[in-house]
């Protein structure tokens, strides 16, 4: 049984159906401070499901959801203000608000946020600033997000998650319709934010490059780049913070590291692996 | 405000001046069977303060406003922009829905207001120098006498409790839009029915609470 003071989230026995469908079905897992999860599915699988379950913007139909210890499943809405506070969510197509500006939008959950006092406006300019400068988007502070390209509003909806520096984010494709470099860009970004702020993190893909990237690759902080991980540590599942999930039907039919899940067998489950 | 009140404004007048005019042309008409063509202004301040001002302000206002929100939470709903809201701690109804409540609420009873003073100018051009049905001071000491404070109550209450309504039916159906553009549309369309449909309902109860009083 996993310590559940020492654990972001975990699901238990986690069911959920859309009409006859299932999104989610006996889901069990527990995500510890540091680590990540990616998951693999095809579209339908419950990935997304399985994401917003995790901080109570969907509701299993049986199961139990605990965020930070906290029941999410018995909790009202106005209960997880507090909770959803300590979590970052970058979402599909970013969902930045359209009419606000960039620096609005990074500064909404700062300025915001039903659970803390707002900071200082001197506080919250500087903040926003160095969370811009994180994802390279300084520039764009006074622009609206429908004048910045693909990418570049995938990355700002990455500092609107970061900005409050929350110990647990979730990534809905982040990847999904941009080319191969905008990709490899975000998720070192992704990397970076894992590795500097020892975040742990549900990440949602189609692209077997994005698990690779995080599994394989550690931000090195003198350097200032990513840096390949030692080959004991792909192969020893203890030592791995990078796990793989490949979702079925609402099932999550693989669970296991790297070299596991390149190993596997199942038809359904190398679909979803570059060899 | 700003969008709501002072944007309707346009709208409003026309629609409230040609009200008046045509309120004074057909009782005008019906008046002098009865030889009592004096009695136009009564007629068309009750009328206006107490039921058209309101009612007709109300449906415009419903059918630019209640559609505005609908369409504006819908699109936001649709592009996960509220569930961002959510997941970021924040609550929605806070930075949506009340702010827009509030000024519909505020900015109803003013439209209302405007649309009655207009109306009852265009009333006067018809009744005055178009058919010379009376002169200027007895139409206007006509419609001013005419009015009881409990019209101007009815006047002010109803486009307050119209307001809410507008405001409340546009955002409960442009925060349950869901199924893409096709959605929005659909949403938008259904807040202005209901809330045109609610309009209605409402008058009538408080008229009858009215009449009773």
């Amino acid at each position: 049984m996993p310590d559940k003071d020492n654990t972001i989230v975990e699901f238990e026995k986690v069911n959920m159906q859309f009409g006859n469908i299932w999104a989610l079905r006996d889901i069990n897992f527990a995500l510890k401070p540091g680590e990540t999860r990616v998951i693999f599915g095809q579209a339908g699988a419950g990935k997304t499901a399985l994401l917003k379950s995790a901080i109570g913007l969907l509701h299993p139909d049986s199961g139990e959801v605990d965020l930070f210890g906290q029941n999410v499943t018995a909790s009202r809405e106005r209960d997880l203000y507090t909770l959803r506070s300590k979590a970052g969510v970058l979402f599909q197509e970013g969902a930045l608000f359209d009419s606000l500006t960039i620096r609005e939008n990074v500064a909404y959950p700062l300025e915001n946020q039903r659970a803390t006092t707002p900071p200082a406006p001197d506080e919250i300019e500087h903040r926003v600033r160095e969370t811009l400068r994180f994802v390279e988007l300084e520039h764009t502070l006074d622009k609206f997000p429908n004048e910045l390209s693909g990418g570049m509003r995938r990355r700002v909806g990455i500092a609107r998650a970061i900005v409050t520096e929350p110990p647990f984010v979730l990534y809905d494709s982040p990847t999904a319709g941009l080319d191969p470099i905008t990709a490899n860009t975000i998720m070192a970004l992704i990397a970076k934010e894992r590795d500097v702020r020892h975040t742990a993190s549900l990440i949602v893909t189609h692209r077997y490059q994005d698990g690779e990237l995080m599994a394989n690759f550690r931000y090195n902080p003198e350097k200032q780049e990513l840096i390949p991980v030692s080959e004991e540590e792909h192969h020893d599942p203890t030592r791995s913070r990078t796990k793989f999930f490949v979702m079925k039907d609402g099932e999550i039919v693989f669970q296991g590291t790297r070299a596991q899940l390149e190993e596997n067998d199942d038809s359904y489950v190398k679909r979803f692996v570059r060899h | 405000m700003d969008i709501i009140g002072v944007g309707s404004i346009p709208i409003v007048l026309l629609t409230g001046f040609f009200s008046g005019g045509i309120i004074a042309l057909q009782m005008a008409r019906a008046l002098n069977t009865y030889g009592a063509a004096s009695q136009v202004g009564s007629i068309v301040s009750i009328t206006l303060v107490r039921e058209l001002g309101p009612v007709l302000t109300a449906l415009l206002v419903a059918g630019r406003n209640a559609s505005a929100i609908a369409s504006e939470l819908g699109s936001m709903k649709v592009t996960e922009q509220i569930d961002a809201m959510r997941a970021l701690g924040t609550d929605p109804s806070q930075k949506l829905v009340t702010p827009r409540l509030i000024a519909t609420a505020v900015m109803l009873p003013c439209l209302t207001v405007v649309a009655d003073a207009v109306g009852l100018f265009g009333a006067y051009l018809v009744a005055c120098p178009l058919l010379r049905l009376l002169s200027a001071r007895q139409y206007w000491n006509s419609s001013w006498t005419a009015l009881l404070y409990s019209d101007f109550a009815q006047g002010l209450i109803k486009p307050f409790l119209f307001g809410m309504i507008i405001a409340l039916v546009g955002c409960f159906y442009g925060l349950r839009a869901s199924g893409g553009t096709q959605g929005v549309g659909r949403a938008t369309t259904q807040a202005v029915v209901v809330a045109c449909i609610w309009v209605f309902v409402v008058t009538f109860v408080l008229d009858k609470i009215f009449v009773n009083l």
